[in-house]
């Protein structure tokens, strides 16, 4: 299969994305106009790897569920391109994909496994719904429906003709988890798969994801504010804050050397599991200012403790740390202005 | 303990029978706080934690049957008349839901919410109960607080929505706050502030707190005791750094082992096989046997009594030896 679809090569990124921005319009007034607009997007670039599992952390309404929306193109771009294995999303004519094949290439599972699902189709059904839209016939795709049930771990037996709601929740994440596979996708956005889920299903779910991504040459992009599923299933890790990239690179680098001072934040927030080790300052205090109207320069400078004049005045760009670990601080670049600039990276945590 | 606790569940039930089906969500807990403790009920998802809580304060449903003993500071809670209740509630016990958006009402000012407990529990005047509001909202450490007594729910952020619903809880200095997951719907850096938050304030005004969650780490940054609930009973009770350093029932064994935690990647991540049971019938062994591995024919026979292991640590399995 891989070998196959597979154009550029193992080192072309399967996805590389420049200035993806998407901003809402709010409206109002009499005449409903425009009376402000959500910067949810604003100018995130990024490359998913072949074969890797790509986290995206953040808290809410930092743009990680827009992002995957945007992946999946269920919201059209306001700006920036996307670049398929080397070909052009939405412009068939010259040199690109047509959205059509690049959605059978690019499936999502999303959060809320039960509203995801039509409750009136039978799961295998629900299966077979998008091979038979793409041409598949009737009985090669109740076929491979009822391999892919047996896949994610449910005998098809006893389960392909249940409706959503005689399944419990890690079960219908399954089924949404087969569907999103019925089209030998090479790219699942998962957003948020398992926060919904108790932790003894989730851990259940987590390794039948591990198994599948193995299994069919998947490529994965993993959203979720959970750190600890995001540092267990990633190789690379990318952190959000209203609406721009503020880190990325190795989850190694992310959770042992982490650069930005939000991520560090982030990670100090993680509950310890020792009653010995109990905090005594929060690590932030207040919550995400509104992406409606944020911040000039550096987007989290209102919360951030070594914040300057430069940050304000500055939006910081990614330093390089080696390795594709990139940061978005002004203490990351040595001639940025900050009197703190390069200290950053000594610091160890 | 040897001073009268602050409350005491014994041989609590509660079951809910409708005209479809009856599901027997609680089975029978016998719980103890100390004045001043913090006890977290650990549970997933339909193991009977936020109805137990609930049965406390009354809050169940007409067509619930809530049998056993409820006492709250040496007071027959399921024996007080509707008029009794309403001065209990809000007055001696208080609780915080997570939703601030759904608990708190949004056609009021949050000052206004606050001084309606203050004026209805202590009969106090506008002007009283309304500077008690801002003495509130500051101890909750809500930035302009002032400016904040005259804000809708809606204009205030999660964060600041949840301290604004614990200051509504304090109004009448409970004796005892009940928390149903306070915390699960706010992100990680709010959450924690929370939850520094709750502890500063416990401590400060000496309040027993009984905590919700389905979250270990929580239950590692709050509790002072931990009980672990599975279909409707508890499983496992005692202080939580033994608890959390190694739980005695193969259940809380299973989930600390499948909580994803510290640096897990590549390995496969231990499971608890199946489900819960359906809780259409009071179980009548072990709930958890059909899905542990340690099961024998002696897990069958009837409903594991509660051993006691030493340390204040007790747990429902036959294989712990009493200590």
């Amino acid at each position: 299969m891989e070998s196959k679809n597979d154009r550029g090569g193992p080192a072309q990124p399967l996805l590389a994305l420049r200035g993806l921005t998407k901003h809402f319009p709010i409206k109002g007034g009499l005449f409903g106009n425009t009376v402000a607009t959500v910067r949810a997007v604003d100018g995130v670039s990024f490359e998913v790897m072949k074969g890797e599992t790509l986290g995206i952390v953040g808290e809410s309404g930092c743009g990680k569920s827009t992002t995957a929306r945007l992946l999946v193109q269920l919201l059209g771009l306001d700006a920036g391109s996307m670049v398929f294995d080397g070909e052009a999303v939405g412009e068939p004519r010259a040199s690109g994909i047509s959205l059509r094949n690049y959605r059978r290439q690019v499936q999502m599972v999303f959060q809320d496994s039960y509203a995801s699902l039509n409750p009136r189709l039978p799961i295998e059904d629900s299966i077979a719904f998008a091979p038979k839209v793409h041409g598949v016939g009737e009985r090669e795709a109740s076929e491979r429906a009822r391999d892919l049930l047996a896949a994610v771990g449910l005998a098809p037996a006893q389960f392909a003709r249940r409706y959503p709601h005689e399944l419990s929740g890690g079960q219908r994440q399954r089924v949404n988890i087969a569907r999103a596979l019925a089209l030998q996708p090479r790219l699942v956005i998962l957003d948020e798969p398992v926060s919904a889920l108790d932790k003894s299903v989730e851990a259940q779910v987590l390794n039948l994801l591990v198994d599948l991504k193995a299994k069919f040459n998947l490529t994965f992009v993993f959203i979720s504010h959970d750190l600890n599923v995001v540092q267990f299933i990633s190789d690379r890790v990318l952190v959000m804050y209203l609406g721009e990239v503020v880190e990325i690179g190795p989850v190694e680098a992310i959770y042992d050397r982490p650069a930005h001072p939000y991520t560090r934040a982030l990670l100090a927030s993680r509950p310890s599991m020792d009653p010995a080790k109990r905090r005594t300052v929060p690590p932030l205090v207040g919550d995400p200012p509104n992406p409606v109207n944020p911040p000039s320069g550096c987007r989290f400078r209102t919360r951030c403790g070594f914040a300057e004049d430069v940050c304000a005045a500055r939006k910081p760009v990614a330093a390089d740390l080696g390795d594709g670990h990139l940061a978005a601080c002004h203490m990351a670049t040595l001639d940025s202005g900050h009197s703190k600039a390069g200290a950053i990276l000594e610091v160890v945590v | 303990m040897s001073a009268a606790p602050l409350m005491k569940l014994t041989d609590l039930s509660v079951t809910f029978a409708t005209r479809d089906r009856t599901v027997h969500a609680v089975n029978g807990v016998n719980m103890e706080l100390a004045e001043g403790e913090v006890l977290c009920i650990l549970g997933e998802s339909g193991s009977g934690k936020s109805v137990t809580l609930r049965a406390l304060m009354r809050l169940l449903p007409k067509f619930a049957r809530v049998t056993g003993g409820i006492e709250v500071a040496g007071q027959n809670v399921l024996a007080m008349s509707e008029r009794r209740m309403a001065d209990f509630r809000g007055g001696e016990v208080a609780m915080i839901f997570q939703e601030p958006m759904t608990a708190l009402d949004p056609v009021f000012t949050v000052g206004r919410q606050i001084a309606e407990v203050v004026q209805r529990h202590e009969g106090a005047s506008r002007a009283t109960a309304m500077a008690r509001a801002l003495e509130l909202l500051e101890l909750v450490q809500i930035p302009s607080a002032r400016r904040r007594l005259d804000a809708y729910p809606h204009e205030l952020s999660g964060g600041l929505r949840q301290r604004a619903m614990i200051a509504v809880a304090l109004a009448c200095r409970p004796k005892l706050l009940l928390a149903d997951e306070p915390t699960t719907a706010l992100d990680a850096t709010v959450q924690i502030q929370v939850l520094l938050l709750l502890r500063e304030l416990q401590q400060k005004l000496g309040m027993g707190v009984i905590f919700v969650t389905h979250d270990l780490g929580v239950a590692g940054e709050i509790a002072d005791r931990v009980a672990v609930m599975y279909a409707g009973r508890v499983v496992e009770e005692g202080p939580v750094g033994s608890f959390m350093a190694g739980p005695l029932h193969p259940y809380p064994r299973g989930l600390l082992n499948s909580t994803v935690h510290g640096n897990m990647r590549g390995k496969v991540l231990t499971t608890i096989p199946g489900a819960p049971p359906s809780l259409s019938s009071v179980p009548t062994s072990c709930s958890f046997s059909p899905r542990c591995a340690m099961a024998e024919a002696a897990c069958e026979a009837g409903v594991p009594a509660m051993v006691e292991a030493g340390g204040g640590r007790r747990a429902r399995c036959i294989k712990i030896a009493a200590g």
